[in-house]
């Protein structure tokens, strides 16, 4: 945290000025444009729904497109979230305190995208139930819990609850601020969404021993989403589908596809909001550590995959590989290389990691690329497999597509609503940090004193790439 | 006899507010209740609160979750309509763990912060209690209660000695309901 003359009530006034009052021009855009985004969604919903399946342009060969990539990658986006706020949790990262609200809204936001995917590609959505261990009259016959399919709608569901609970009790104190500045209409509203919040002693310390738990579930909920979602491919026969190591591929693959989205996200809440002193450079220059990480587990996986299909000696394994990277989707492969591979090899130059515009635009990419892998995945395992004569090539229709940009439309607007009604960043969680890991709290360490001139230097010079930071303060210090 | 109900003792630092808690100690007044727009870590010690048992309670709700899914996939899968495929055991152990490891998970969460909420009375349409309403923004707030706990002003004074940036003698409990 950054900025001089922080307060605790300044920090409440910061983080509630887009909630408490009307919002500005830069908003409406974005919210007029993702609005029509989410209408063109509902229309080519409604009209797979109405038309059926055959809306979409899937073939007898290639069974699951558009829609299964669609999922997997929202899925993936939305476990940076979770991971943000579990996993840095137990590490005791404190810098996840300013990140983690809008990472876990994210998260929420993301899943319900996913989920709508998978409700769309059932095509008579009406008999969703039919996925739920219910007693019905076929005598009961029951689910198959051998499926893995079975076990996705477990796991997604646990996930999609268990992220909104976490999310929600954290939500509580920080409700309670607005609720206590608030009058009238807003005021009962927000009271009732509160649920009588006051901050007593022993609320908070049960609060605290209930969010560290949940962070302690969540760690292993997170890794265990993506593992069951590569169980979707990895227990069938299909050539490129069938290896042991999609589990930690994929998590890997989510966790890079999931802070790429977070950081195309922040760094414009940050700048639209004005948030640049809660989310600094050192939040935006880890997270591009971890992408340039993550990126890096994503190529070992890729090679290890190409590497693996010839050492097995299987020839159709070997074929689906050649068939990837030279066959008719070859783009799709090298677009899926060149966005996940080599373009986060860039973050290596602390230059273009600290660089805000470059940041945001790779983060792109790598959405762009991670949307390409699971379409390789997919599409071109499928679209050759054992027999020739069924080969087919996949043509997406107008519906594939403004499904895909409408629930793109649909997480904006899910996502601008929220920066509206509810607070971007955890009010308490940053009020934790104000007099310990505060650029005023260090500053005032330094000019006491009581730190070692060699480590003051190695400060000074690592706050020259923050935008929040006039280095002219430092001078004299 | 005076009207005053509550006697609050309002900080604008935690620190201030440790030491507020120190100077009551130290004159045995025993303190109602501390509301901070923020967890303060180190506290607990101070006021003497034992361990929150939610971490029990998240156990036991986990080891339901796990009985629960276990044994209904046992009934349907292996006891009520065995399938057979390809000669395979119906009671296929490795099957049931991604569904097990999920519901503890599941039972663990939920079991746990209903019992938070259902402990600390919180639930949609509880009316807040509030005694200060700058409580949640960014004062630290000791209250006391008045009945029986004279002279006020000796508290007063042990408030303003540690930093209290005000003190107010409230005739209400609660300002934020009528």
């Amino acid at each position: 945290m950054t900025g001089k003359d922080m307060t605790f009530a300044k920090i409440t006034n910061d983080i509630l000025l887009p909630v408490e009052n009307k919002p500005n021009k830069a908003w409406w855009i974005g919210f007029t444009v993702s609005s029509l985004g989410s209408l063109l969604w509902v229309v080519s919903i409604s009209y797979t729904f109405w038309f059926g399946l055959g809306a979409w342009g899937l073939n007898k060969t290639v069974g699951w497109a558009w829609d299964i990539t669609g999922f997997v990658w929202w899925v993936g986006i939305g476990h940076a979230g979770t991971l943000i706020s579990a996993v840095l949790l137990i590490f005791r990262q404190n810098w996840r305190n300013s990140i983690n609200r809008s990472a876990e809204a994210m998260t929420i936001f993301a899943v319900i995208c996913a989920a709508t995917y998978i409700v769309a590609h059932m095509g008579r959505p009406w008999l969703a139930y039919y996925t739920l261990p219910l007693p019905n009259q076929y005598g009961s016959l029951w689910v198959n819990w051998n499926s893995a399919l079975m076990m996705d709608v477990f796991a997604i569901s646990t996930y999609f609850s268990v992220s909104l609970l976490f999310w929600y009790t954290g939500l509580l104190p920080d409700i309670a601020s607005i609720r206590d500045r608030a009058t009238g209409l807003r005021k009962r509203i927000y009271s009732i969404l509160s649920f009588g919040w006051t901050g007593s002693l022993k609320t908070w310390q049960r609060f605290e021993t209930v969010s560290l738990i949940l962070a302690g579930i969540s760690t292993p909920l997170v890794l265990s989403v993506h593992t069951i979602v590569s169980f979707d491919f990895a227990t069938s026969l299909e050539p490129g589908w069938h290896t042991t190591i999609f589990p930690p591929y994929f998590v890997a693959g989510a966790i890079f596809s999931g802070f790429a989205m977070v950081q195309t996200l922040l760094l414009v809440t940050r700048k639209v909001l004005g948030l640049e002193n809660y989310i600094t450079m050192f939040h935006i220059e880890s997270m591009n550590k971890i992408i340039l990480l993550t990126g890096s587990i994503v190529g070992v996986a890729y090679i290890t995959e190409f590497f693996i299909a010839w050492y097995s000696g299987v020839e159709y394994e070997q074929y689906a590989f050649i068939n990837r990277a030279t066959g008719p989707y070859w783009w799709a492969y090298w677009s899926m290389m060149s966005c996940n591979v080599i373009s986060p090899q860039l973050f290596w130059s602390k230059y273009l990691r600290t660089n805000i515009k470059f940041s945001w635009f790779l983060s792109i990419i790598v959405n762009i690329g991670m949307w390409f892998e699971r379409f390789v995945i997919i599409v071109t395992s499928l679209h050759r497999d054992y027999i020739p004569s069924s080969w087919a090539m996949f043509y997406p229709t107008w519906v594939d597509v403004s499904v895909f940009i409408g629930s793109i439309g649909l997480f904006f607007t899910m996502f601008l609503l929220f920066v509206r009604v509810l607070p971007s960043v955890a009010i308490a969680e940053v009020k934790l940090l104000l007099k310990t890991s505060s650029e005023q709290a260090k500053k005032k360490l330094i000019e006491e004193g009581h730190l070692e001139p060699a480590e003051v230097q190695y400060y000074k010079e690592s706050l020259t790439k923050f935008d929040s930071v006039d280095s002219a303060d430092y001078e004299k210090v | 006899m005076s009207k005053t109900k509550m006697i609050l003792g309002l900080f604008d630092d935690p620190d201030d507010m440790m030491q507020g808690i120190d100077n009551l100690q130290k004159n045995s007044i025993p303190i109602y209740d501390i509301y901070t727009p923020m967890p303060i870590h180190g506290i607990e010690d101070k006021m003497g609160i034992k361990d929150s048992r939610l971490g029990y309670v998240a156990f036991c709700f986990g080891c339901l979750g796990a009985t629960v899914i276990f044994s209904m996939i046992y009934y349907m899968l292996v006891q009520d309509w065995p399938m057979n495929i390809g000669g395979k055991p119906s009671f296929a152990i490795p099957n049931f763990v991604p569904f097990t490891f999920e519901w503890t998970i599941l039972f663990t969460a939920f079991g746990m912060t209903f019992t938070f909420f259902a402990a600390t009375n919180l639930f949609p349409g509880r009316a807040p209690r509030v005694m200060d309403l700058r409580a949640t923004d960014d004062r630290f707030i000791i209250a006391i209660d008045a009945k029986g706990n004279v002279p006020h002003e000796d508290i007063t004074n042990l408030l303003k000695q540690a930093g209290a940036v005000e003190v107010k003698h409230n005739e209400r409990k609660y300002v934020s309901y009528e």
